[in-house]
């Protein structure tokens, strides 16, 4: 495999920033899977897709728009109809999917080295990811292991919410500094610790 | 303007693209009346009030959409998945739930 270098470092500074004189709001990271994988069932097979994603995960998708879940190892959303977004923490996912997936049932897309993967995690996750989307992230509306699609300001972003207090965000990987620095400069306000 | 996606609940209208009007429907491609074709490209009804039209939800699910819009309040009073003709107005996902 290709070695994945990080579109972030020219502009990840670890340690804490902003407002933390009375606290951490937030805690920004670069997650970086080993698979970032997009599986797409053609008409009236997304049930067998959906089964293959939960015998190799081992996860269990719940049917419903962006019913998703997450375990150690793996991540799974749905972020359009028929459309699913599965992460590994190891490499060579799209490899396995290719022969779980037959052409009949649908198609596998490796994403791992086009997407940026970032994870929000504390308090004020919530209020400063809703400074960037006009979504509402409670939880009761957008429960733990469910997943979304949306824009800022026309950067595609796939989110979901991996924790009560913790979201994951895959971008383009060319816009993914670009997008770093703007959730740092929205996580300003409450103060934030890279890591 | 909110319209509400049958797979993403409501988004606002930034995140859309309009696909042009959805009344209109293509020619016989056998056909070649100068006139049919004519009518299919440029004539627009262009009521004041509800409105058939196509959008696709480019910055969410990318799915394209059959609303029908009041063109003078901006009111949405229905939206489907393009793809389901003729099926009755639904929303897979209500505003609010995700599952």
């Amino acid at each position: 495999m290709v070695e994945q270098l990080s579109p972030l470092e020219p502009v990840f500074r670890a340690g804490s920033h902003g407002n933390f004189v009375d606290g951490i709001g937030v805690t920004l990271s670069e997650i970086a899977p080993g698979s970032i994988v997009q599986l797409a069932a053609w008409p009236g097979q997304e049930k067998k897709l959906m089964a293959t994603i939960n015998s190799v995960t081992a996860l269990k998708l719940a049917d419903g728009a962006g019913a998703g879940a997450s375990s150690d190892r793996y991540a799974a959303f749905g972020f359009a109809p028929a459309k699913f977004l599965v992460t590994d923490t190891s490499e060579g996912l799209a490899a396995t999917f290719a022969k779980e997936v037959p052409s009949a049932i649908g198609t596998v897309t490796d994403l791992s080295h086009g997407r940026t993967a970032l994870r929000i995690t504390g308090a004020k996750a919530e209020w400063v990811l809703a400074k960037l989307f006009a979504i509402d992230f409670s939880s009761a509306a957008f429960p733990l292991g469910s997943g979304i699609s949306t824009t800022h300001h026309d950067i595609f972003t796939q989110i979901q919410r991996s924790g009560p207090a913790s979201f994951d965000l895959y971008v383009f990987r060319s816009f993914a500094r670009s997008f770093w620095k703007m959730l740092c400069h929205a996580a300003d306000e409450v103060g934030y610790e890279v890591r | 303007m909110l319209i509400t996606c049958p797979y993403c609940g409501p988004r606002d209208v930034s995140e859309f693209a309009y696909q042009g009007d959805g009344n209109r429907k293509r020619p016989d491609p056998a056909s070649t009346d100068p006139e049919t074709w004519n009518a299919y490209v440029y004539d627009r009804l262009n009521p004041a009030g509800a409105h058939n039209e196509i959008w696709q939800h480019a910055g969410g699910c990318r799915a394209h959409l059959a609303v029908v819009r009041d063109t003078l309040t901006h009111e949405v009073s229905s939206v489907r998945f393009a793809r389901e003709h003729g099926a009755p107005t639904h929303g897979r996902r209500k505003s609010g739930a995700k599952a």
